[in-house]
């Protein structure tokens, strides 16, 4: 961990807490694990309906793809900003995280509606079941990281960049790192292979 | 307003049903009563409710586990009374409420009597055993405890509000499905299962943390007691499998609740995919029941033999090789099911293989007690049954794995007695050994040998009269889950079976006996040194009951059997214990609000009453986002106050 405020003021509880928010997200990594391995085991069932082709549109998630992977950049410049102790950069860049990933919900919500209203929601077959729970709960979880980015735009606002504070944003930062990293899992299993097919 | 719920939903289709209802609910309002009656809420609420101290939960824990043994026999017993008289269609429960006998029943044993049983057990000794002072998240082991009593709350109500379900503890669809399983059953057990589940997972990642970070100076990894290595392990197991039955149990949701088609018979969906995901959780899942029972059996081994455990480095890499394999060999519960000769002989073999660490095991129990002078007190009378009963259950395992002969087996009532072989004299008599062993400090003064040992006896020869007959009759051909049969040959059988159940009743009356009269002569049972059995390891050091912080100073730990150690070398022990400031966290309600509120939500999805669905997220959202504000809460204890705890000494408290 490269957080400087960590190495001034080594705080042992604060040390567990990074681990085990490590171990919660292994625990997650299953979870997405079994989602993937139920999506291509279902991939076949379409039950005469819309298949992967049919339904994918390259052009949106290479935005939403984008849009993501800018978050993260952008996430990585607040942490920068922690490491050097300027609280308002920190506000600035989490509030354009924040931005990016709402932009990355807004396109995927389109994205499903649209779907559904043309008769491929997650009820018409297992294939589409799948999809949508995999990107959904992928959707979900980015939806979290939102909520906990507003929260933590309202602690550091209100108590400064503590250890506490900060040790808690190195976490948030590990959740989105990690859901860009099942991002990208997803446009290399569902979208890419979906669109060749 | 108020969903699905209506008057329907009343238990009158049944009278046992009813019976069954009535007795649940007065018994609820019974303990309710006699807390208002004794003016104890405040104390409960300050002192329990909104603990997070490890010990407190852990008692908590298992006080959940005993309740809901109690619910789960009564289960038994009425199914064993029915087989037993049900020939030809005779008997006083009808198909429907069997099956949800049956299914309650596997339901409340696995997730609400032997997951708590353990957790506690694991809460109350581990951070004890590896000198700390409270586990790695104290206010999410709150919150785990509080979700699981949430879970076992959801199985309670539906005897009273709704029905149970009809699909086994395994729930398989397309049966379990909202085609074939239209009312709430299923409901009731998805969401307990998926609260529970939470806070399970909860609990895993709460002690491989503590586990690995917390340990007192001096405790290397190979120097930690059996228990706390099985512990680690079981957590390890947890955090790797419960994402497995997670998945598939909303999985299973979005079936029923969204009209998806991840397991239905058209549609596109894969209803083997079920199959395949559920037991890659359920069997991780029987490990993680049985490793605690082992790291149990290993600490009472060793006091009770005075000897050092036979063999320690063995062990600890059987308890790791077993955690492995555990995620080798799932198949073997469904090789009948279409995987064909090849896949199903790779998992037989893999079955097979996994007998050999546990196997391993049994030899170092026995070198153990091999030289040692061994005192037969109830602890070690619950091991030595499990060592002679476990065996054979071993073995009919291993027969079993075997998938020709499983074609023949599967589902028949050798399986029942099969897994009862491994879960009763392995798990439940680890945990009941257990519970004995560690009571003392708990509570200041130990349990009564006499009944004890009547509590033992009834179960060890009631456990064989209950189960061996439903090996016989497993070759005899008899399925299991049968609310009515018309083979007579099979009723004398299951007649020494009902036998065997009452006699386990019995036993379960002496375990309650014991505790009666073990508070009623606490004083003469009173533990005044904090090492009753003049034990080996660390946990022995506290008083009994154990201050709030446990450790008055951080120990130095030199050897494995720490305890033993320091009795060896009297001048030095204890010299370079460390002083620290201590501080505590303090009690908080959020744990308990966010777990009852987590099972009035499921409540709610259950009977489809959204917008107490939507109310209960929220106030569990806010409650979350309100407490990570809170960075201050730690209470120091000062030196006055330390001192004067360690005045207190060992002993029964009249007040708890």
């Amino acid at each position: 961990m490269t957080d400087a405020t960590a190495h001034r003021h080594p705080d042992p509880a604060l040390e567990a807490r990074d681990f085990g928010f490590w171990v919660y997200l292994m625990s997650d990594a299953i979870i997405f694990a079994l989602l993937f391995a139920t999506y291509v085991t279902l991939l076949g069932g379409t039950d005469g309906g819309p298949t992967p082709h049919d339904v994918f549109d390259l052009d949106r998630a290479f935005a939403e793809t984008m849009l993501l992977l800018a978050s993260s950049v952008t996430f990585g410049m607040a942490t920068v900003s922690m490491v050097a102790k300027s609280k308002g950069g920190v506000l600035a860049w989490l509030a354009i995280t924040f931005v990016l990933g709402a932009g990355f919900i807004f396109l995927e919500i389109s994205e499903f509606t649209g779907m559904i209203a043309e008769g491929a929601g997650p009820d018409r077959s297992g294939f589409l079941s799948a999809f949508f729970t995999l990107v959904g709960t992928h959707g979900l979880h980015v939806s979290a990281g939102l909520v906990w980015i507003l929260v933590m735009l309202a602690q550091i606002s209100v108590k400064g960049l503590n250890p506490a504070v900060t040790s808690r944003l190195f976490r948030l930062g590990l959740f989105w790192h990690f859901l860009d990293i099942v991002w990208i899992g997803i446009f290399s299993v569902v979208y890419l292979p979906g669109v060749m097919s | 307003m108020l969903g699905k719920l209506n008057y329907d939903a009343l238990p009158f289709y049944s009278p046992v049903a009813l019976g069954g209802a009535l007795g649940e609910v007065g018994a609820a309002v019974l303990v309710l009563a006699v807390i208002t009656w004794l003016g104890a809420w405040k104390y409960l609420w300050k002192e329990w409710l909104t603990s997070v101290d490890h010990k407190r939960i852990g008692i908590m824990y298992i006080v959940l586990a005993l309740v809901m043994l109690l619910r789960g026999f009564a289960d038994a017993i009425l199914m064993r009374t029915q087989q037993a008289i049900a020939v030809d269609g005779e008997g006083y429960l009808p198909p429907d409420h069997f099956d949800q006998i049956f299914s309650a029943h596997g339901t409340i044993m696995i997730f609400f009597m032997a997951m708590p049983f353990l957790s506690g057990l694991m809460n109350f000794v581990v951070p004890q055993q590896i000198g700390t002072r409270d586990v790695a998240f104290p206010f999410l082991n709150s919150v785990g405890l509080w979700l699981t009593a949430s879970g076992a709350g959801l199985v309670l109500a539906s005897l009273v509000i709704g029905k149970f379900s009809t699909a086994g503890w395994t729930a398989y669809p397309p049966y379990s499905g909202i085609e074939y399983s239209p009312y709430v059953g299923v409901d009731y057990w998805l969401w307990s299962v998926i609260l529970s589940g939470i806070g399970t997972t909860m609990t895993g990642i709460n002690f491989v943390v503590t586990i690995f970070k917390n340990r007192a100076p001096g405790m290397t990894l190979m120097r930690m007691p059996l228990f706390t290595w099985t512990a680690l392990v079981t957590s390890v197991l947890i955090c790797f499998a419960f994402p497995a039955v997670t998945v598939v149990g909303v999985q299973l949701m979005l079936d029923r609740y969204l009209g998806m088609h991840f397991f239905t018979n058209g549609g596109g969906g894969n209803m083997m995919m079920y199959i395949n995901l559920i037991w890659i959780w359920g069997h991780p899942e029987v490990y993680i029941l049985i490793l605690p029972a082992f790291g149990i059996f290993s600490e009472i081994v060793a006091t009770f033999s005075r000897k050092r455990l036979f063999g320690y480095d063995s062990l600890v890499y059987a308890t790791a090789v077993i955690g492995l394999l555990s995620f080798t060999v799932w198949l073997h519960h469904f090789f009948t099911m279409g995987s064909g000769a090849d896949v199903n002989a790779f998992f037989g073999i893999t079955t097979m293989i996994i007998a050999v660490p546990t196997g391993v095991k049994i030899y170092d129990w026995l070198l153990t007690m091999y030289g040692g002078r061994i005192t037969i007190a109830t602890p070690m009378l619950w091991t030595l049954g499990f060592i002679f009963t476990f065996v054979i259950g071993g073995m009919t395992g291993v027969l079993l794995a075997i998938p020709p002969v499983d074609y023949l087996m599967h589902n028949t009532t050798f399986l029942i007695a099969h897994f009862h072989n491994m879960l009763i004299p392995g798990a439940l008599f680890g945990y009941l050994a257990g519970y004995t062993y560690w009571f003392p400090k708990a509570f200041g003064f130990r349990l009564d040998e006499t009944w004890g040992k009547r509590a033992f006896w009834c179960w060890l020869i009631g456990f064989y009269l209950a189960f061996m007959p439903l090996y016989a009759l497993g070759f005899m051909g008899m399925p299991r889950r049968m609310e009515h049969y018309d083979m007579a040959a099979w009723q004398p059988w299951l007649v020494v079976a009902c036998v065997g159940a009452f006699l386990i009743a019995a036993g379960i009356g002496c375990l309650i006996m014991q505790l009666v009269v073990s508070i009623r002569k606490r004083e003469v049972l009173a533990d005044t040194t904090g090492d009753p059995w003049d034990a080996r390891t660390l946990e022995w050091t506290t008083s009994s009951p154990p201050a709030p912080y446990n450790f008055a100073k951080i120990p130095v730990v030199h050897d494995r059997d720490e305890l033993t150690w320091r009795k060896a070398h009297p001048d030095i022990a204890g010299k370079d214990d460390i002083a620290t400031p201590i501080a505590m966290p303090e009690n908080t309600g959020a744990g308990v609000v966010i777990g009852i509120t987590g099972g009035i939500f499921g409540f709610a999805m259950i009977w489809w009453i959204w917008w107490l669905a939507i109310l209960a997220f929220l106030v569990i959202l806010g409650t979350l986002i309100a407490r990570s504000f809170n960075d201050d809460d730690e209470l120091p204890v000062p030196d006055a106050a330390v001192a004067l705890e360690e005045t207190r000494g060992s002993g029964p408290l009249l007040g708890y």
